[in-house]
């Protein structure tokens, strides 16, 4: 546990009968950080989310949120969460100002009050302030969303896959909107199964399964990937997959973007591929040595090594 | 105290921003009182009634006469074959067949005893005693008539009889508009609390907003409370426009105390929203909710003693009734506006509503727990 740290999770456990959502997960969050959760659906995102906005009770373990246990200190660490479900959970029939108004007070404050903090957020929707909430586009509705969990001052804002089925637009201008709130030392923890999305984080955990893979800045876990990484390229991209996976040297071979990255068995590499590619019919075919972005490291992580290679994780 | 304030607002809000549920909470107690006051009765009218007079004398025709004039029957079919009436019992055209065996004169006239045949139809078993019982009613005058005749005639002094005149207390007239509206009130607030507030909180679930409620300081007493109070003071509204009907529509009677009959309408309310807020934390959809809520609805309301004694049902089914908050209601209901009771008449009632109060709500706030 760091000295700064707001949230401190160690050996933390949750279940749900047969099934292990959160399998023994430790780790820190500084002050002001942003702190990302990477997964793919199911890997316990969630789970991890409810119990640290003390919805949900842990099996076992300690989770410790601005010095209060989760569970014992229930009752004031509400009143200094901020939660954005996954879901739009506000009330559809309340009109934005409504919704916002209610918020405000059930926590006991104003929207006046507060008003600089949300103030960059809500101006996109404060056209829109008549309008009931359920009538709101799906970008806006998470700036509403985003303004209701911010307005009574959180020091800790809880954001569930925010940007899941947000156009790509509304998605830059959403980490825009949380680069921005830094500046008030509000610490973010944040979900997404976007890949991208982990770069615009301070930290980020890669989780699967229950269990964190790693941790730590996004750069050093790009660094993590230690192997010669190959971009291949050709027009006829899925047909390129299946060949290339059937190349005896290959070790794997992930779609990324328009091209297919590839790692060879003991990163042995020659132009055997290109000869390969030729002799099966690619005319178009550009090979060039990358540097790993972090889906590479994250699907590295996620496959067990291959006997015999050489790979460290 | 001002969270609650702020929560019992939002609610408001929430309803009347539905423009039709805005409306139907008030539209729809009206119509039921109009609809099932004057609707609900166990009074029968022109019983459809088949004579088969085998005997065509002065006696049969006398008494035939009787029964036309009784408001109560409508002679619709005269006939002589036994089995076209008993076509038409089949066919559904009367429900009564009165037979008058041939020679019912003449045995009359020697003083021999004689006999009537009557098959009622009695797939509605209450219709068929009730009309069995009027029949039997007007025989019987026949039959007093032709005894004091007989006998009159024999001897100079009139003979003794004992003739029971009976009054109807609290409902002279046995008027069942009297009888069932107080019942219909009770009813009308158990379905539009019971239902309004238990969707409502099933509703938040299924929305997910609940969750975001669980996260602020809200606390869990403050959330149930401001979920009972709105449906509470619509429960109340509701109430007024139905004791209005009463008086100024069906001039149902109020000899009690008003004030003593919100009192304990409140403390109903309080029960059966605590009760059905109850069901929808054990509730995850509001399909989930309604069949539930129904099944508890149905039960309260057919067992209330509206329709039906109580003290006819079997013990085991009385016992249970302990457990209906609807049968409390529905006693001081009528008590109240027909009786005139007071605070002491009715404290056991009372009483029973309290704890019946007081027990549902504790429970719902302690099954609605915030952290799972």
């Amino acid at each position: 546990m760091t000295a700064n740290s707001i949230i401190s999770v160690s050996h933390l456990s949750k279940s749900f009968g047969e099934v292990n959502a959160l399998k023994d997960i430790s780790f820190d969050v500084g002050e002001g950080e942003v702190f990302g959760f990477i997964g793919p659906d199911g890997a316990g995102k969630t789970t991890l989310f409810r119990i640290i906005t003390t919805l949900l009770l842990p099996d076992e373990g300690e989770v410790t949120i601005l010095g209060l246990d989760c569970v014992k200190g229930f009752r004031e660490l509400r009143k200094n969460i901020g939660y954005m479900p996954g879901r739009f959970s506000l009330y559809m029939d309340l009109t934005v100002e409504e919704n916002l108004n209610f918020y405000a007070t059930v926590f006991g404050t104003t929207v006046r009050e507060n008003y600089d903090l949300i103030a960059d957020i809500y101006a996109h929707i404060e056209p829109f302030r008549k309008r009931p909430a359920g009538k709101l586009s799906g970008g806006m509705k998470q700036k509403l969303a985003l303004s209701c969990a911010l307005i009574h001052k959180p020091a800790l804002l809880v954001l569930d896959e925010p940007t899941t089925g947000v156009d790509a637009v509304s998605r830059a201008e959403f980490w825009e909107m949380l680069k921005k709130l830094k500046k008030y030392h509000i610490t973010i923890l944040v979900s997404t199964p976007y890949m991208d999305e982990a770069m615009r984080c301070d930290k980020v955990a890669l989780i699967q399964e229950g269990k964190i893979l790693s941790v730590d800045q996004p750069e050093r876990i790009t660094d993590g990937f230690s192997r010669r990484l190959f971009s291949v390229r050709s027009s006829e991209k899925y047909k390129l997959i299946r060949a290339l996976r059937e190349f005896p040297l290959t070790d794997t071979a992930y779609p990324f973007g328009d091209s297919v990255h590839v790692t060879f068995r003991d990163d042995h590499y020659d132009d055997t591929l290109y000869r390969y590619l030729t002799a099966a019919g690619f005319t178009d075919v550009s090979i060039g040595e990358t540097r790993a972005g972090i889906e590479d490291r994250f699907l590295e992580l996620m496959t067990p090594p291959l006997q015999g290679s050489n790979r460290t994780l | 105290m001002r969270t609650i304030y702020y929560l019992i607002r939002k609610e408001f809000i929430q309803i009347f921003r539905d423009k039709f549920l805005g409306r139907a909470i008030f539209a729809i107690p009206i119509v039921q009182m109009l609809i099932l006051v004057p609707a609900v009765t166990f009074e029968i009218k022109e019983v459809r009634l088949c004579i088969v007079d085998k005997d065509m004398t002065t006696e049969s025709r006398e008494l035939v006469g009787k029964l036309v004039g009784s408001t109560f029957f409508k002679v619709g079919h005269t006939t002589f074959p036994e089995r076209e009436a008993n076509e038409l019992l089949n066919r559904d055209q009367c429900d009564l067949i009165l037979q008058i065996p041939a020679g019912f004169g003449k045995d009359i006239g020697k003083g021999t005893p004689t006999q009537l045949m009557a098959s009622a139809n009695a797939i509605n078993a209450m219709n068929a005693q009730l009309s069995w019982a009027y029949l039997n009613g007007v025989i019987l005058d026949y039959n007093m008539n032709i005894l004091a005749r007989e006998i009159s005639s024999r001897s100079f002094s009139p003979i003794p009889q004992i003739e029971v005149t009976n009054r109807y207390w609290y409902n002279e007239l046995l008027n069942y508009n009297f009888y069932m509206q107080p019942g219909i009130l009770g009813i009308l607030v158990l379905a539009i609390g019971f239902i309004l507030a238990g969707l409502n909180l099933v509703k938040e679930k299924e929305i997910g907003t609940i969750e975001q409620m669980n996260v602020t300081p809200v606390k869990k007493y403050q959330f149930i409370l401001a979920k009972i109070i709105p449906f509470l003071i619509i429960g109340l509204i509701d109430l007024a426009l139905g004791i209005a009907i009463g008086i100024l529509v069906f001039n149902v009677p109020f000899e009690g105390s008003i004030w003593l009959l919100f009192l304990c309408s409140t403390i109903f309310l309080i029960a059966v929203l605590g009760l059905a807020l109850l069901i929808s934390t054990f509730s995850g959809t509001q399909q989930q909710f309604m069949f539930t809520g129904f099944f508890f609805m149905i039960i309260f309301i057919l067992m209330s003693g509206i329709f039906t004694p109580i003290e006819s049902m079997p013990v085991w089914a009385q016992k249970i009734d302990l457990l209906n908050p609807v049968v409390y209601i529905m006693r001081i209901n009528r008590m109240v506006m027909l009786k005139g009771s007071t605070f002491q008449d009715i404290q056991t009632e009372f009483l029973a509503l309290v704890l019946y109060a007081i027990a549902t709500t504790t429970l719902a706030v302690n099954r609605y727990r915030k952290t799972a």
